[in-house]
């Protein structure tokens, strides 16, 4: 073996025994029975992936790919406009990223924290709402989908607007003189010309915002309080309170495979243009 | 149109920037409540006498440091390797793993430890928290020496090997110091992920280890409290400094 592969073994190593050995024995969990003080025995069943069909597990399925779609959508109305401002902001566009991506740069769990701060019964809002004499009791503004939908667009928001905005950049401004000229009002314009030019960015983000939120866990749990029940928090209890590890595994086996199939079906297309 | 695009921009600015400043600007009240009652540093100074919060913090920077060393090693290797020639299953794998959700990472890293611990005299702690950590940063840092790699001219390290060098030696002489800024780069992102993650950690710590973001957590399920905002704020300080040095030390 010469030097150069030698580079490579580290990571073959870590990836191996820290990435692949785990996901092939959570495969192996998946496929076992729930021992009687957690843990997983024999016999070897299926039951574990026909059990997430059950109405109650199928439900929080949907009700993953449903937020995630949601959350993905208002990425894409919000992210739009956002986008297509800076991509015309001349010189100030690099600061302007910077504005977008800055938020992203801080902890994830602080950032959830702080709309925690705003948002729960003693919070800000329902604080200043209370003392400005419009409510007598607090708002319930936590602990319900809309306030999921609200942690994960606001988590994942850079994640669309990057993607839109260099699309949006490569959009030749003659084009746009040229549907002025031929008469097209601006709105006109943004969705005969814009937005058809822009279909790489708008595919992208979607991509790259909805993955992250149909595994999210901190978001719906914080966010949700335990009432918005995501397949993260599913694995997430099936791995701590309800010690079943068999079920949890395939739930998590059936999320991967979600996310993978998707990314792959997105970087074909990508590869074929 | 423009108009409207420009107030549009800021409100969606306000949208993204505003809950944290508020958050900041609270943690210098010098109430308990919501409610602004003067400028005090009281919620800083109670980190100090949080012993939970002291230890949490020692284990955090402990855990980023040792993990960021690790894998900012191997992840020069790795991004140095797939540049002198295609590994594409490694290649695949890591992207894998950067695409697979926290959660599932960090339950099939608990199974995964739980496993082989019943042939090794190991339990969870500090030390499978570094490993997870390492395992989920190393494509971070692949990543972004990769992308400073794709500038760099291959021609110097031919030189180097047509003028008699070996090829650890061109690495060592030639390659490596230019890298350098993309390697600090990288580390400094290893930091902030390892220093930032709770949902890979809180699964794999075990009882007593605690870590910052452990620690936030709990405080924030349990209730207000206003320590949490200092803490935060401090967190917001670190990971922008730790920033700006990498923008700096990338474009050098």
């Amino acid at each position: 073996m010469n030097l150069r592969s030698w580079f490579l073994v580290p990571a073959r190593l870590t990836i191996g025994l820290f990435f692949a050995a785990p996901l092939a024995i959570v495969c192996g969990y998946s496929l076992l029975t729930r021992g009687d003080y957690g843990g997983a025995e024999r016999p070897w069943t299926l039951e574990n992936y026909t059990r997430l069909a059950d109405p109650l597990y199928a439900q929080i399925l949907l009700r993953s790919i449903a937020m995630a779609a949601a959350a993905t959508l208002l990425c894409l109305v919000l992210g739009f406009p956002l986008a297509l401002f800076i991509s015309r902001a001349g010189k100030r566009k690099n600061l302007y990223l910077q504005l977008v991506v800055l938020p992203f740069w801080t902890s994830f769990l602080v950032r959830t924290y702080a709309w925690l701060f705003l948002l729960r019964d003693t919070g800000l809002v329902n604080t200043l709402l209370a003392r400005a004499g419009l409510i007598h009791h607090p708002l319930a503004l936590l602990y319900n989908n809309g306030a999921v939908l609200l942690g994960l667009v606001y988590g994942y928001l850079p994640f669309m607007v990057l993607p839109l905005y260099a699309a949006l950049e490569k959009i030749d401004p003659a084009l746009l003189e040229a549907a002025a000229d031929l008469g097209a009002r601006p709105l006109t314009a943004v969705r005969r010309v814009i937005i058809p030019l822009s279909r790489p960015g708008i595919v992208a983000g979607s991509i790259l915002v909805f993955i992250p939120c149909l595994g999210a866990y901190l978001t719906p749990d914080l966010m949700g309080g335990g009432k918005t029940v995501m397949i993260g928090n599913l694995v997430q209890n099936q791995f701590t309170t309800s010690r079943d590890w068999p079920f949890g595994s395939a739930a998590s086996l059936i999320l991967l495979a979600f996310t993978s199939l998707l990314l792959y079906v997105f970087l074909r297309r990508a590869e074929v243009r | 149109m423009k108009r409207f695009l420009s107030l549009y921009a800021a409100l969606a600015f306000a949208f993204l920037h505003v809950p944290l400043l508020v958050l900041i600007a609270f943690s210098f009240n010098g109430g308990k409540f919501t409610v602004w009652e003067g400028f005090s540093l009281r919620w800083y100074q109670s980190i100090l006498h949080d012993p939970q919060l002291v230890e949490a913090t020692g284990n955090s920077i402990f855990i980023a440091l040792a993990s960021t060393v690790l894998s900012t090693s191997i992840g020069a290797f790795t991004a140095y390797g797939m540049w002198k020639r295609r590994a594409p299953v490694l290649q695949g794998s890591l992207y894998l793993s950067l695409v697979t959700p926290e959660i599932v990472t960090g339950i099939s890293l608990l199974a995964f430890f739980q496993y082989i611990f019943r042939w090794l005299p190991f339990r969870l702690g500090l030390m499978t928290v570094v490993l997870a950590h390492v395992a989920f940063s190393v494509v971070y840092v692949t990543v972004v020496i990769s992308a400073r790699l794709t500038t760099m001219d291959r021609s110097l390290e031919e030189a180097a090997l047509d003028l008699g060098a070996s090829e650890w030696t061109a690495f060592r002489r030639i390659t490596l110091p230019l890298l350098a800024p993309g390697i600090a780069a990288a580390a400094l992102l290893a930091l902030i992920v390892s220093f930032d993650d709770y949902v890979i950690t809180s699964l794999v710590a075990g009882v007593d280890s605690e870590t910052l973001p452990m620690v936030v957590y709990a405080m924030a399920r349990r209730g207000a409290n206003p320590v949490i905002n200092a803490v935060s704020a401090l967190i917001v300080v670190l990971f922008g400094v730790l920033i700006v040095i990498s923008e700096r030390v990338r474009e050098a």
